[in-house]
């Protein structure tokens, strides 16, 4: 994905790049900590449970280290913008609201949550008028309601607090 | 002709009404999510394959490898029509197939793409119905120790064909690995990094992964790029396919080529994408009219179209000889096997034949099939296209949620899911592969298993690996895989490198 827009500001790639590979040093430090806790040597009876993800982390922070060393101090530094301002506000734009959906299934189950969700998408994204994003959001409901509930008897998640409750589901 | 018997014994077993109309409904969908963004292979039989657990193995596998083949199909309409390809083995059918439908000739590209993946395929499940058989005679032989070179063989090979930072490739792999590690230890019992947190006993499943990887992470690539399709439009009548079928024999040599390419880097994970732009640069470097690729010329579609799809279908056969799948898409087939029931690798030609044949049968049928509902309903499907991004997304979210829900009916792997969307999105960005990461993540276990069983006969001695002709050669040729990135510096060294005209275009996958 090239970012080569001018005028935008934001971080430059190799920054997150770096930031990323520190990331995965992290996450293969924590992987040789929770094996060597498990006994990742040899045992009375073979090699331990740990055994192989030990090696697993230092993999993973050997070739953090790598990319860590081509993202800072490589000839080919990528100083290209990794998110202008406007990019990281449409990627937003999608991602928070996403997870207060997910928040939102836990709450009220997934039929309810999807609805509201399709429908205020439609409405504040996409400026559609309001009965037609509630119509479309009812359809595709009613029709996952069908397909899950109705045809292949697959139970999906209801929420804490059950709006459906009331058609027998 | 023992190979001829059992594909009519599997035709038999594939050709009832119930399956015909699973393959019917496997292609549609399958063309449906190759078009749609956020929905690819992986994911959309990854978010299917939870409707399949009741049905019986065969038709279950019937439904999923038609919606793969379905997808590869897919994946060439959006290249020629809006110059978007859906799928990355796609990117080079839009140098010759977009020019061409800007000089309205779409139907035309379209269908000599779609032709020319119907031979790609079926040249890759001609060879399946005769090597598949064999690997897995010989594979029968193997131990643990063997089992394991061909593991290292597998993700060493990432690392040597791969584009891009080596390091990348081996994170994104040593990732999937760690994250399959997470749970119950499969030999001892003990749980392994949970750190406490009771959910994280089932560990990560590789099918949330695949959603949350490929699903949300494209809808937020997409997002950002503010999408707004324009397209060509297309109609396809008898007309101009019969006229692209006169003209598609004179290209025998670019398909033929196509589709051995497609083979030999099917078998090879992660193939498909450098299958299709190897396929087009030889094109270019051999045809006639090779100085005029690039400005709309079919035999510019034909060449990677068919390589595609032929490393696509070669990409299941080390997933059934081997249980070791070559694409991401096969890695979910893979998981879809286990779910049933079936134990993959050199056994299920001798303990499943029905199923094995009749997976290599419908693979005949599924295409063809395929080639025909393509055909004749490209309008249709163009037209899904023109539903503006801000329907599609919150519905494609939705179905990955739903499809991330079912897989254990937990309401954890809903989050994990958008986890997983935020870093595919990341990777993607920074070009991480993702394929070697969803490949770790699905065959982590088998692969430890393997490893701890070959520690357990030599007592830790790694030399176990060498032990004989075998596993030796195979090791050695996968630590050559492992290090070719240096020894190419080396040889660059020595020698100038030709140049890879392709190389920026190329997508890393």
């Amino acid at each position: 994905m090239d970012t080569q827009e001018t005028g935008g500001t934001g971080v430059a790639t190799y920054i997150v790049d770096a930031v990323v590979a520190l990331l995965v040093m992290l996450l293969g430090g924590v992987v040789i900590y929770g094996s060597q806790k498990l006994g990742s040597d040899w045992g009375s009876d073979g090699p331990g449970a740990g055994y192989f993800p030990f090696y697993i982390g230092l993999i993973l922070v050997i070739s953090g280290a790598g990319v860590l060393y081509q993202a800072l101090a490589g000839k080919k530094r990528n100083t290209d913008i990794f998110v202008d301002r406007e990019q990281l506000v449409r990627v937003l734009s999608v991602l928070l609201p996403a997870a207060v959906y997910v928040g939102g299934i836990q709450l009220i189950g997934i039929y309810v949550a999807s609805a509201i969700y399709i429908a205020l998408f439609m409405v504040i994204l996409g400026k559609y008028s309001w009965v037609k994003s509630v119509a479309a959001a009812l359809v595709v409901n009613v029709l996952f309601f069908m397909m899950f509930e109705v045809w292949f008897k697959v139970p999906l998640h209801k929420g804490a607090y059950d709006l459906l409750s009331g058609l027998g589901y | 002709m023992e190979e001829i018997n059992s594909l009519f014994q599997g035709f038999a077993v594939v050709m009832t009404p119930t399956n015909f109309l699973l393959m019917m409904v496997g292609i549609i969908l399958g063309v449906l999510i190759g078009v749609l963004p956020g929905l690819g292979g992986a994911n959309g039989v990854a978010i299917l394959l939870p409707l399949t657990f009741s049905m019986n193995p065969t038709s279950a596998i019937v439904m999923l490898s038609c919606i793969y083949w379905g997808a590869l199909f897919g994946g060439a309409i959006t290249s020629v029509l809006f110059n978007i390809p859906g799928e990355p083995w796609s990117v080079a059918t839009t140098f010759d197939g977009y020019p061409m439908a800007q000089q309205g000739r779409a139907g035309e590209a379209l269908a000599g793409a779609f032709t020319s993946s119907f031979i790609g395929a079926f040249v890759a499940v001609v060879m399946i119905t005769f090597l598949a058989p064999l690997v897995a005679k010989f594979a029968l032989k193997f131990g643990p120790p063997e089992f394991f070179s061909v593991y290292l063989l597998t993700f060493c090979s990432f690392v040597g064909m791969g584009k891009g930072s080596p390091f990348k490739i081996l994170a994104s792999m040593a990732i999937g690995f760690g994250l399959a590690a997470v749970g119950m230890d499969t030999v001892t019992g003990q749980l392994r990094l949970t750190f406490g947190i009771h959910e994280l006993m089932r560990g990560f499943d590789f099918l949330i992964a695949v959603i949350g990887l490929f699903g949300i992470g494209e809808i937020l690539l997409s997002m950002e790029e503010g999408l707004a399709f324009s397209g060509k439009s297309a109609r396809i009548d008898a007309k101009v396919v019969l006229q692209t079928w006169k003209k598609l024999p004179a290209y025998w040599a670019t398909s033929l080529r196509g589709s051995l390419i497609g083979i030999w880097m099917g078998i090879t994970p992660g193939g498909a994408t450098p299958a299709s732009f190897m396929s087009y640069g030889v094109a270019k470097k051999m045809s006639k009219n090779g100085a005029k690729f690039g400005t709309g010329e079919l035999e510019g579609v034909v060449a990677p179209e068919t390589a595609a799809h032929a490393a696509g279908t070669s990409a299941l056969l080390p997933m059934l000889a081997l249980g070791i799948p070559g694409s991401p898409t096969a890695a979910v087939l893979l998981g879809g096997l286990l779910i049933w029931g079936l134990q993959p690798g050199p056994l299920l030609f001798v303990e499943q034949k029905d199923f094995v044949w009749g997976l290599i049968a419908s693979m005949y049928l599924g295409n063809l099939v395929g080639l025909l509902v393509v055909l004749t309903t490209v309008p249709l499907f163009a037209s899904i296209l023109r539903i503006p991004f801000s329907i599609i997304a919150p519905v494609i979210i939705v179905i990955c949620a739903i499809g991330a829900y079912t897989v254990h009916n937990a309401m954890l792997d809903i989050w994990f899911m958008l986890l997983f969307g935020v870093v595919g999105y990341v990777f993607k960005k920074l070009d991480y592969p993702l394929a070697p990461l969803v490949l770790a993540l699905v065959l982590g276990d088998k692969a430890e298993d393997a490893f701890r069983q070959a520690m357990l006969v030599s007592q830790g001695d790694l030399s176990i690996m060498f032990s004989n002709g075998l596993v030796g050669g195979i090791t050695t040729l996968a630590l050559l895989m492992l290090f070719w990135p240096l020894i190419s510096k080396v040889i660059a060294l020595v020698k100038a490198p030709k140049q890879d005209e392709f190389a920026a275009e190329r997508p890393v996958d």
